[in-house]
Order: structure tokens, then sequence, then C-alpha cells
């Protein structure tokens, strides 16, 4: 591909949504780093896929960089601040330009779809609007050009609970895309569906990440869906970088140090 | 010997292995439970103190009091009846909504996934019990005592009262929703008042229209008789009935009471499933 020849970090629009992150340490239990000494540079734009075991931190890495979880130590900065030290106001402010997408998608089920991709204005609306819910018009139609693009126009007004668990990806990831983000993460986007579903969301994910020119870091377990999706790949294992490359750069070895064992690689 | 039964009869000298479903400590533990529990009502029904004449005339007694009640005196009904029903109606209904809007604040404050603080917790769950654990008849007495006579008196006693059954219920409630939209809210940047309002009240909505009409029905039947110490409505009919000895006025109101809980069963039973 020819934009990938001539990768630049920043965007066409010229600003700059790389993120630096810094000695990031998580300890949920005091001693015990689930995160130990992460630094990493997200350039500000395309894939970033971090690959590796089941409770190796990718998921806390992630909830960290918007704060679900609270690092122990280290900076993360982003669009000129460090996320790490934000609090209240502050924080829902550099929140609400940071979408997420969920592995149980995490849907208010008893809402709509159309309100629940309208959710991703809460960051921007005073709550006296979101009660009654009165959004504003350019957000409504929004609203409907997004559910369009993830191929949901026809059911902006069934229940959120009526859906498949694809189609409720889609939801998700209309809903993160509606908060208008310089940053979207991932949480294991396709560990709850199906094969077929998985490319498509993913496909989904990267071309409307794409579309918008921001960057994208998606926590995944399935290593061919990031070869075949990111621009780069991180591989973790026991809270530690142990990969940093291309997906062309991506060896068996490599694996096996991510993984451990080789039997599961034939 | 076929290979099947070899394997099933084991190797030779092997001791058959045993399965009990309680341990022998166990076992004792449970029959000392029985004992005690057939101890407790022999102890119970020297307490109450039988009085064996009563007990063999009960039959003679209780037929005796239907045949006081009939015939029904059915013209007092518009004379006095009607209006101690409405009041009655409108002191549950006026309860249950105070109760609901107070048990609500209660509840958030109990709840643990909304108020970070033990102590705050503790709070809210010291005014669950307190409230819950005096009866509406005790608490009828307190406001009497402080508001008089009436209709004011009973809609407080049965507001007050209903806070800890709704709160406690709601509280639950709270604490059963979901946290991953919760956590979708939060990462979108949205402030506590809207998570509440988009993330938790979508979850808890239908346990809490479920849980009013609940205790409205509940509050109906103990309306009904908080007249009998002060607090208004039918209870205070049939007061007036019970010490002018007017049997056929008891009868009245009994039937009214009865006709009114059947009606509310059924309303609340169709509401119910009108939620659910």
């Amino acid at each position: 591909m020819d934009a990938k020849a001539s990768f630049k970090p920043v965007a066409a629009d010229g600003i700059d949504r790389s993120l630096v992150i810094r000695h990031l340490r998580k300890e949920y239990r005091s001693g015990l780093a689930v995160l130990k000494d992460v630094s990493l540079t997200i350039e500000g734009r395309g894939m970033t896929a971090i690959i590796g075991p089941s409770g190796t931190g990718k998921s806390t890495l992630v909830r960290c960089i918007n704060r679900l979880v609270d690092p122990t130590a280290g900076e993360m900065l982003f669009m000129g601040q460090d996320l790490a030290k934000l609090r209240g106001r502050a924080l829902r402010t550099a929140r609400r330009r940071i979408g997420m997408v969920f592995q149980e998608y995490n849907l208010v089920e008893r809402l709509s779809v159309i309100e629940n991709v309208l959710c991703g204005r809460l960051g921007y609306l005073p709550v006296w609007r979101a009660w009654l819910r009165k959004f504003p018009p350019a957000d409504i139609d929004r609203a409907f050009r997004l559910l369009d693009a993830v191929g949901l126009g026809e059911f902006a007004n069934i229940r959120a609970d009526q859906l498949s668990g694809g189609q409720r990806q889609r939801v998700g990831i209309a809903r993160a895309l509606m908060q208008d983000p310089d940053l979207v993460l991932a949480d294991e986007p396709t560990s709850s569906l199906d094969p077929k579903t998985s490319v498509e969301i993913m496909e989904l994910i990267a071309r409307r990440a794409g579309e918008r020119d921001i960057p994208v870091i998606v926590n995944i377990h399935n290593v061919d869906l990031a070869r075949r999706f990111a621009d780069r790949i991180v591989g973790m294992s026991k809270g530690e970088v142990v990969f940093d490359g291309p997906p062309r750069a991506l060896e068996d070895s490599h694996l096996m140090a991510i993984y451990g064992g080789e039997g599961w690689l034939e | 010997m076929t290979g099947a039964t070899a394997f099933l009869a084991g190797p030779a000298g092997d001791k058959l292995r045993r399965w009990h479903r309680f341990t022998l400590a166990e076992r004792i533990g449970r029959s000392g439970f029985y004992l005690l529990a057939l101890m407790a009502l022999v102890w119970s029904l020297q307490t109450i103190e039988i009085i064996p004449e009563f007990l063999y005339d009960a039959p003679k007694q209780t037929a005796d009091l239907f045949v006081r009640m009939w015939p029904i005196d059915w013209p007092w009904y518009p004379k006095v009846v009607h209006e101690a029903l409405i009041e009655t109606l409108h002191t549950a209904t006026l309860g249950t909504i105070v109760a609901v809007l107070l048990a609500s604040l209660t509840a958030l404050l109990a709840a643990r996934n909304i108020t970070h603080s033990v102590t705050l917790n503790l709070i809210g769950r010291f005014i669950l019990v307190a409230t819950r654990s005096v009866h509406a008849m005790v608490w009828a007495l307190f406001f009497v005592a402080v508001f008089g006579p009436g209709a004011l008196a009973g809609t407080l006693a049965i507001a007050v009262h209903s806070i800890g059954f709704t709160g406690k219920l709601l509280s639950e409630a709270i604490e059963e929703a979901r946290p991953g939209p919760i956590e979708a809210l939060t990462a979108a940047g949205a402030s506590p008042l809207a998570i509440l309002l988009k993330g938790y009240w979508p979850q808890v909505k239908p346990a809490f229209l479920g849980i009013a009409v609940f205790r409205w029905d509940i509050n109906v039947r103990e309306s009904a008789v908080l007249g009998l110490v002060g607090g208004g409505g039918l209870g205070m009919a049939l007061d007036t009935a019970l010490s002018n000895l007017y049997w056929d006025q008891v009868g009245l109101v009994l039937c009214v009471i009865f006709a009114v809980v059947i009606v509310t069963e059924i309303a609340v039973t169709w509401a119910r499933g009108k939620i659910i």
C-alpha cells in the first residue's frame, strides 16, 4: 500500500495525536506488578495491535490510557497533557476525546440503538439535555450517519438487547466514533465474536479510523487478525513489552517469546 | 468373567470406598438442631397458656360473630365508609410516593457501587433497617402524638415505614446493575450524574417500578388498619363500629377491606405484567 510506504507519524490535518507512554507501572496489589515499566510511543495515526497471552497486562495497559484503571506510576503524554495526572472535570474532558470499544460491547441494553450511539456525546452535553433526550440536531444527524456507516441504519429505534453480537459491536464502534475521538482504544473487540464477524469488525474499525486519520490501539489475542490489520504489533509477556515492530517482522521465534512453548505454532 | 465386571469389581482385596452426604460431626449437629427446634416449640406452647375452655368454645364464638354481622349494614357505606375508603387509598398512594422519593436517595447512599464511602453506606443501611424494623402501627402512634389523629399521621407512618423495604430492594437492584455500560459511559467522559441517568437508571427502572407498585399494594392493606390507632381511613370506621359493638357495620368494613385488597391485587398483577 502506498500510504504505508510514505508513513508519517502525524495525521493529514497536521494535529499530533501521538501518545507517549513512559515507565508505566500498575500494581493491583502492592508489590505485584501487572505492568512493569512499560514505555511506548504510539504514533498519531494507524493501528497498533497489542498481542500477548491472557493475564499479561494488555487490558490493563489499554485501560490505563483512559484511566478506567489508575496507573501506579509513570506518565502518558497525549495532546499536550499527562493523562496520568488528570482528575475530575479535566479527566472527563480528556476522556471524551478517547473512544473505546469493549469485548462485551457494554451497550446500555434497555436503550434504543440510536440512544446508545448518542451516549457517546454525554461528555459534551449538559445533563438536562441527556435527561430530556434533547440532543442537539447536529448530534442526532451525525448519529444517524454513523449508524449508516456501520451498516445499521435500519436499526435506530430497535432496543440494543435485540441485536446480535456483531451488530452490538457495530453500535459500540458508532458510539466510540460519536465522541469525535482523537484516539480509539479497543479492548479485545472480537473475542466474543465468530471468525467471520471478527474480520468484519476489525475491517470496520480500521476503515472508519483510517477515514478520520486517528490512531487506534487494539488489544487482541488473535495473532492473524493483528497481522492482517495492524500497522504495528506490540507483543507483551508478563507485564513487559517483548516485541515491537511491523507485522512482517513478527516471526515464530517472537511468538514463542510472547506466548511461551511452541507446540501450538504447528 | 468379562472385562467390564472385572473392572467394576476392582483389584482383589481392595477396600470398599464409602460415601456419606454429611460427616459424623455434621450429622450430630443436624440432630441437635432438630432437638432444639422441638424444645423451642414445646417451650412456646407453654408460654402462650392456652385455656382449654376458650379453645373448645372458639367455633361457637366465631359462628356467633358472623350471625351478629348479618345482615351487613350496607346503608352505612355512603354515609361514612366511602369517604374512609377514599382516605385510605389516598394515604397509601401519597405515603408510597413520599416513601419512594426518600428511599431512592437512601438507596443511592447505601449502594456500594454508587457511594464509595463505607461510612455513608453504613448510614444508608442504618436508615433502611431502622425505618423497617419499627412497624407502621408504631410509626402511626408516634405521628398521631406529634400531629394529632388523622390522615396526615397515617400518611407519614406509611411513608417512613416503607423507606426500609423500598430502599433495601432498590439498593440491591442498583448494586446488581451490570458494570459494563457504566464503564463505557465513564470512558466516554460522562459526568457522574449523566452516568446515573443513562447508565444506571435504564437498568434499574423495571425493578424500581415493580418495587413501587408492590409497596403500594402492601400500603393499601396497611393503611386500611392504621385508623385503629388514629391514622385515619377505614381503620377509623372499623374502630368506631367495634367500640359501638355495631357488628353489622364491622362486617361492612371488613367486606370493603377485602374487596379493596382483591382489586389492588388484580391492578398490581396487571401493572407488573406491563412493566416486566
